[in-house]
């Protein structure tokens, strides 16, 4: 039946109702007063025996059957008044609840209702309007200024500030010009941009995201699961219970009774509305928590383990400082690059980049390349042996370091910078200094963690130990574990885990996706995650910015303690209303409408957590930040060793 | 094989996801269903030669839910 139908049924029951109970303060004719209960009844009974009637083809035990078990007995015996009133409130509770329940999806409707419908493409020199589904890779698409962006592509012309709210939940514009990635349902502020389709429909970022968060909302919680087994006994254990209390007190009433409060509606709804609010909640800061166990999991979590690169810096390295030694920098410079070439790092990409921006050409192409993960590498370059990379790697290969280079290196390292040798034939020929940002918003984020009583928190990076050391004391995080391999950063992250301590990851990328993997709770960062990190993750802050991690712990701990709320407040009601049939003080009707309250109570509580503010906790986390500012200038950080 | 998703009204009955799930799997020709229950839909996974979208909105529409609309996925 079409729940507008349903509704209409609900109301007509309603009115009937009503014209009853005048009938009745008039002190009209019982037989009337009859009447217009006994099809108040029918009216609302026959939508509810219909869904029984289909659940039981099904072999399914649904609340309905109760219900019209209930009221069938109710008629046999006369109570008209309980019959109609309890299918009344029963279909108008369904109604409330159907609204309320939308009010705790909300979240993700409304991001789904962002997603662009159409799309303008070029095509054969025409501009066409086509459905965004339609539109082809490679299709050159047009994006109008005020245009919400209809695939995920690259930009080939124009220039925009866009609005990426859609997937990072950051609403600050960011500036895209050609060669720029954008996403499909950002919209672009002021500009007018041409794209080319580089992914379309249900591959695009966007999709994903809701796709992702689909999915999420039905990963049961651990409690939601005993909940389910729970009412399963619990349904027909009390069909068992009124027919022995119709055995055993020969009242029917009673019995009766039973059935209908027997409805365990705001215990079996009670764990998955807060969940649905909480991740609905994420989704639209661009938080994606994958699941109610998750949810419990980051709730719990008293140690966060942090990547260095990529997470608590910036990840976008500079050349600080070039040191030849028998060479000019200009040629160290290029030697180094054209090996870098061959690497994928990001510590080499930055030597690559500087030599092109210095106007270098790369002409030598690198042969026998060989990587030396934790390293760096060494490739055959023009007949001769270049290695690039740490110390560490140059000392397996037997390079020594004469002492005033390594006096050098020392000072770099102590600057925060990372110092990257360049050896040709076993022979140092130069140091290339390289550094990175701190992420502004670390300090504030660490800070507020510690207040939401998060006790550890960890650096794992590859970096040689004093440049890790410092990032840690500027951050005030109080462990270190440098110069790590990524196996070791799982062994790390295991053996933290073994201590009982319960721990988040978070990490960037995809060498750490081993890491986030094995702790408790893997956190991703970056709204551009790759596909595997998105996979391995349990959860993903979409804006690249650390100062979601608070929040989202704090979300999630928010949504466990609503849901233990409405766990308990619907025991309680059950227990209550238990207490008061045995007691003799609750009958039919009012058992239903103590029953449909508490269902709605359930619900609108887990829609407080729709509205959970932002503001709530930021403001303190930025005093923080602004004292530490002052104490402690967020300097120059280093980049760890060219590990692959 | 083929995968679709049906748009259904809202869901308010955690027990209609195993009475959909059910019915679904024991089609002739569908490997897979799941509900989604918070966003109401139904994931079905089926052999386009054994059987067929509408056939599938149908067996739905029987149960007692709306269909408001599929889509491929």
């Amino acid at each position: 039946m079409k729940s507008k139908n349903k509704n209409i049924l609900t109301l007509i029951s309603g009115g009937l109702l009503l014209a009853a109970l005048l009938n009745y303060l008039a002190g009209a004719g019982s037989l009337a007063l009859d009447v217009l209960l006994i099809i108040a009844a029918v009216v609302a009974g026959v939508p509810i025996a219909m869904k029984a009637f289909q659940a039981m083809r099904m072999k399914a035990f649904s609340i309905d059957l109760l219900v019209t078990i209930a009221v069938i007995g109710a008629m046999i015996i006369g109570e008209y008044t309980e019959a109609a009133v309890v299918t009344f409130l029963f279909l108008f509770g369904d109604y409330l609840e159907g609204r309320t329940l939308r009010k705790t999806r909300a979240s993700l409707k409304s991001l789904m209702d962002i997603a662009p419908l159409e799309a303008t493409v070029l095509r054969a020199g025409q501009r066409v309007t086509v459905p965004a589904d339609e539109v082809e890779l490679g299709d050159h698409v047009i994006v109008q200024p005020g245009g919400r962006i209809p695939v995920d592509g690259k930009v080939i012309a124009g220039h925009s500030l866009i609005n990426e709210a859609a997937i990072t939940g950051e609403s600050f514009p960011v500036n895209k010009r050609k060669g720029d990635q954008v996403f499909s349902s950002t919209i672009s502020d002021n500009g007018y941009l041409e794209i080319i389709a580089e992914r379309v429909g249900d591959d695009t970022t966007f999709a994903k995201i809701i796709e992702l968060v689909e999915e999420a909302q039905e990963t049961k919680a651990k409690t939601q699961k005993f909940m389910e087994r729970f009412a399963a006994y619990y349904t027909p254990g009390i069909i068992v219970l009124s027919v022995l209390v119709w055995l055993i007190t020969q009242n029917v009433h009673l019995a009766l009774t039973f059935l209908v409060i027997a409805c365990p509606g705001a215990l079996v709804i009670s764990v998955p509305v807060s969940i649905v609010a909480g991740i609905g909640n994420g989704a639209k800061n661009g938080i994606l928590i994958k699941g109610g166990d998750k949810m419990e999991s980051l709730a719990k979590v008293n140690a966060v383990v942090f990547d260095k690169t990529g997470t608590l810096t910036k990840g976008k390295p500079s050349v600080t400082d070039i040191q030849a030694f028998g060479i000019s920098k200009d040629e160290l410079l290029r030697l180094a690059a054209e090996v870098e070439v061959a690497s994928e790092h990001h510590l080499g990409k930055t030597i690559v980049k500087k030599a092109e921006e210095g106007g270098l050409d790369l002409l030598n192409k690198p042969t026998a390349v060989e990587i030396m993960k934790g390293h760096g590498l060494q490739a055959v370059l023009a007949s001769e042996n270049i290695y690039v990379g740490n110390k560490s790697g140059a000392e397996k290969l037997g390079i020594v370091l004469a002492p005033i280079m390594n006096d050098y290196l020392l000072q770099q390292q102590e600057k925060g910078y990372t110092a990257v040798l360049v050896t040709r034939n076993k022979k140092v020929i130069g140091i290339i200094s390289i550094a990175d940002r701190i992420r502004e918003e670390a300090p504030s984020a660490i800070q507020a963690l510690r207040e939401q009583g998060i006790k550890h928190t960890v650096v794992l990076t590859g970096d040689n130990q004093t440049v890790a050391e410092k990032v840690a004391r500027q951050l005030g995080i109080d462990r270190v574990f440098a110069e790590l391999l990524p196996e070791d950063k799982v062994d790390k992250v295991r053996a933290c885990k073994d201590s009982g301590i319960k721990l988040a990851m978070v990490g960037d990328g995809i060498n750490d996706a081993p890491a986030i993997a094995t702790a408790d709770v893997g956190i991703a960062m970056g709204g551009t995650a790759t596909d595997v990190t998105m996979q391995t993750a349990d959860v993903i802050l979409m804006s690249d910015k650390l100062d979601k991690l608070p929040y989202a712990i704090q979300l999630a701990k928010a949504t466990i303690r609503n849901m233990k709320q409405n766990t308990y407040f619907a025991l309680i009601t059950v227990a209550l209303l238990l207490a008061g049939v045995l007691t003799g003080n609750i009958y039919l009707a009012s058992g239903m409408l103590i029953h449909e309250i508490s269902v709605i109570l359930v619900i609108l509580n887990a829609v407080r957590l729709v509205r959970f503010p932002k503001s709530q906790f930021r403001f303190r986390p930025i005093i923080a930040w602004t004292k530490r500012k002052e104490a402690a200038p967020v300097g120059e950080l280093a980049y760890p060793g060219c590990s692959a | 094989m083929k995968t679709l998703r049906f748009q259904l009204e809202v869901l308010t009955c955690p027990s209609c996801i195993n009475k959909i799930e059910g019915v679904l799997k024991k089609e002739d020709g569908v490997e897979d269903a799941k509900v989604l229950f918070n966003s109401s839909k139904v994931k079905v996974e089926y052999n386009e030669e054994k059987t067929s979208a509408d056939k599938l909105a149908a067996l739905i529409e029987q149960l007692g839910y709306p269909v408001l609309s599929q889509k491929a996925a």
